[in-house]
């Protein structure tokens, strides 16, 4: 079964390397995904203004918490990519990659907090559909976040042997991507009142 | 790299886990032309039901309600998800974009192997969903809310749910297929092929693929919040929960619009392939049919609530999607021309291809005129939900899916297997396929305009639509079905046969210019001995001054 990369793979006729224009159609196509989810989110808001009374109960402090540790995680890669490009230093952009896998863990902490409290004062996905909206959002976020955490520490091992170092720059796209749909998250969810 | 050129291929690396585009587009067309067997099954059983109510079907049995409802469902379901997406864009699209474009495979072949295996497992689940308790989903291919939210109203508690996360797997299967289609035309065009050089049937794939990528997103979501209303009871389509069901009409007209675009735009590449190879000619107006195409794509994702005109929306929106609804004929009104003037002066050649593709362009244009009707929102009051737009959409979706897709396998099995399909049983399939297709359809047409609705299990208990007149159309209709069925048995003897008995191709049976008449037929793992260089544009057929009556695109210049 010996896989042999195609002369395919390394043409590029845009002048854009293949892996970083695939990064952007797929992430073109998550746009859609997650627009679609916050047009309808907006609309219902539009015809249901109580549900500013709903958003009143989430927690402001741990949102903005996270994005705080959001926003850190996407400067650590950044550095990671730096360190791989620039500074030529493997092991470096290693460490990079796992400290934005650390902050990716915090943030799934505090969501999982959040949950747990909101669920135990009876704010359960059921009781409205702003909560139906705030917990689908927010799940599929997490999920990305897994994701990219995961593919950051699969390519990690790699860029620290010095392969495929452009691998950095790709999960780094990806990584600033679920930072951005957070960016809208939280004012649509959390400040909205 | 050029040991792999002549590195042999295992049966494991051909047949089951193949990371050849050619292997993986074989597999997408066997797997379409089985779901294409088991949704043509569907609706000869339930069309069966409707012509002789109640009576035994031959290899089914009884029809109880619940199955009419499944299949008529799954009918819609497998014929446009699992049979015309899979056909003309998975299939046909894995194995020409490196061919047309000239490299060796796609840029990842591994995730395009993924893709296959995504698009197997969604098929595993939809066959699933229908031996659960409960039996399969019956809320139509639509699945319109309230009835697809709560397992009390659909009364398929897990049916609906293993058919929805079918749904939402082939459509990843796409997803995923699509990011390698695209990133492939942009980046791994043969040297010298500029972006006006690719052949239109490249163009079309791609500008499928993304329209399907765009107006797929927000069902994406949609389906997600279906799901979580049927097995966490959230309330985002139910209105005594704070929902509101007609959303879930928005995101999925949003998409089902432009999924007949999705699936037309493949099909009007074939035609563009085959017209200018059979008639000798050069493409009339590339530009102009390529941004047409463009056009149509665009305005397609704003005609969605054509499909909601009496589901309660604004009139006053109505009108406004009335009107983009009309307006998208004259792209596409524009593209038709173009083709019609290629044949002009044109030295045709009524060979099987030719002859699909002649059709496609008579039969629908009935589908395209009748849609005129439908698109008017005062006249779709009286139209809407009755058979009127059954044949409407018939007779566009299967002369784009079956028409286009005979077009596409005829013109290209010889180069998929080396030889030409056999003519006398492919002239015999054709005839027997074109005119019972008329016969189901146009008795539902004047059905339709007689008042009678569709979707319903029963007319007997309709004295309106019982009169003998209807009842008989109805039986012409369901006769026609069988004919047209049993003749497709040909078609499936006629693929076998022509592997072993059919005229010998050659690499280019047709005299075409594309690169894939340049290499071996059938194409070798890695397709070319030489990756070619492109010197000129696609179509150059019967070129003044020239001696030759073709250049092919890899040919280099004289001068």
């Amino acid at each position: 079964m010996g896989f042999s990369k195609p002369v395919a793979t390394d043409r590029s006729a845009t002048g854009i390397p293949t892996g970083r224009l695939a990064m952007w159609i797929l992430l073109s196509s998550e746009i859609v995904i997650f627009g679609g989810l916050l047009v309808c989110y907006l609309l219902y808001r539009f015809h249901n203004t109580e549900w500013g009374h709903e958003a009143a109960h989430t927690n402001v402090w741990a949102g903005g918490f996270n994005t705080f540790v959001l926003l850190t995680s996407s400067l650590f890669i950044v550095l990671a990519h730096h360190a791989a490009e620039t500074d030529k230093d493997n092991e470096k952009a290693f460490k990079w990659m796992w400290a934005t896998i650390g902050c990716a863990l915090i943030f799934l902490c505090v969501k999982a907090f959040e949950y747990t409290t909101e669920i135990h004062h009876g704010y359960t996905a059921q009781a409205n559909p702003f909560w139906a909206f705030y917990y689908t959002a927010t799940a599929i976020h997490a999920g990305h976040v897994v994701a990219g955490g995961l593919a950051i520490a699969i390519c990690s091992f790699d860029v620290r042997k010095g392969e495929h170092l452009n691998r950095v720059e790709l999960t780094g796209i990806y990584w600033h991507f679920v930072d951005l749909v957070w960016i809208f998250l939280f004012p649509l969810l959390y400040i909205a009142k | 790299m050029s040991d792999h050129h002549h590195h042999e291929l295992t049966f494991s690396e051909k047949f089951l886990f193949p990371t050849d585009h050619k292997y993986i587009g074989l597999q997408y067309l066997w797997t379409s032309l089985f779901m294409g067997a088991v949704g043509g099954f569907m609706a000869y059983v339930f069309r069966m039901q409707l012509a002789w109510p109640g009576e035994s079907v031959p290899l089914f049995g009884v029809v109880t309600p619940q199955n009419y409802n499944a299949l008529l469902t799954n009918h819609a379901t497998i014929m446009i998800f699992w049979v015309a997406m899979p056909m003309l864009i998975a299939a046909f699209g894995n194995i020409l974009i490196p061919l047309m474009i000239g490299c060796d495979d796609m840029v990842f072949p591994r995730l395009n192997r993924l893709s296959y295996q995504i698009f197997f497992v969604s098929t595993v689940v939809l066959f699933l969903s229908f031996l659960v308790p409960g039996g399969g989903f019956g809320g139509s291919w639509t699945s319109y809310p309230p009835l697809s939210a709560r397992a009390e109203y659909s009364l398929t508690p897990w049916g609906s749910s293993l058919w929805v996360l079918a749904v939402a797997l082939e459509i990843v299967a796409f997803l995923v297929g699509g990011i390698n289609f695209m990133t492939t035309t942009m980046n791994s065009r043969a040297p010298g092929m500029k972006m006006m050089d690719i052949p239109m049937v490249i163009w079309m794939i791609n500008l499928a693929v993304v329209l399907f990528m765009f107006s797929v997103g927000p069902l994406v979501a949609g389906a997600i919040m279906l799901l979580l209303d049927q097995q966490l009871g959230t309330s985002f389509y139910i209105p005594s929960g704070g929902g509101d069901p007609v959303l879930f009409q928005h995101l999925f007209w949003f998409f089902g619009h432009p999924e007949v675009y999705v699936l037309l735009l493949p099909t009007f590449g074939f035609m563009a392939e085959v017209i200018t190879t059979l008639a000798r000619k050069k493409l009339f107006a590339y530009k102009t049919i390529l941004f047409s195409a463009f056009m149509t794509g665009i305005l397609s994702m704003i005609v969605w609530a054509h499909h909601q005109f009496i589901a309660g929306i604004d009139p006053r929106m109505a009108n406004i999607f009335s009107i983009t609804t009309i307006l998208i004929s004259i792209p596409l009104a524009i593209i038709y021309l173009a083709y019609i003037w290629t044949f002009y002066g044109g030295s045709i050649k009524y060979e099987l291809p030719m002859m699909w593709a002649s059709a496609f362009l008579v039969i629908f244009l009935v589908g395209g005129l009748t849609g005129l009707f439908l698109g008017s929102s005062a006249l779709d009051i009286y139209f809407h939900d009755n058979t009127f737009v059954v044949a409407h959409f018939h007779y566009t979706l299967m002369p784009i899916t079956f028409f286009g897709g005979f077009t596409a396998i005829t013109y290209w099995y010889p180069k998929i297997f080396g030889r030409k399909m056999l003519h006398g049983l492919g002239v015999i399939h054709f005839w027997g396929t074109v005119i019972p297709f008329n016969g189901i359809f146009i008795p539902l047409f004047m059905l339709g305009l007689a008042g009678q609705h569709r979707k319903i299990y029963d007319y007997t208990h309709f004295p309106d639509l019982m009169q003998p007149g209807f009842q008989q159309l109805r039986e012409f209709a369901t006769i026609s079905l069988v004919v047209l069925a049993l003749f497709q048995l040909l078609f499936v003897y006629s693929m076998v046969m022509s592997m072993k008995t059919g005229e010998v191709a050659g690499n280019d049976p047709w005299g075409g210019t594309t690169l894939e008449w340049q290499c071996p037929s059938p194409p070798p793992h890695g397709n070319f001995a030489t990756l070619p260089t492109v010197y000129r544009g696609p179509y150059e057929y019967s070129v003044p001054g020239s001696d030759k009556d073709v250049l092919p695109q890899n040919m280099p210049s004289k001068a």
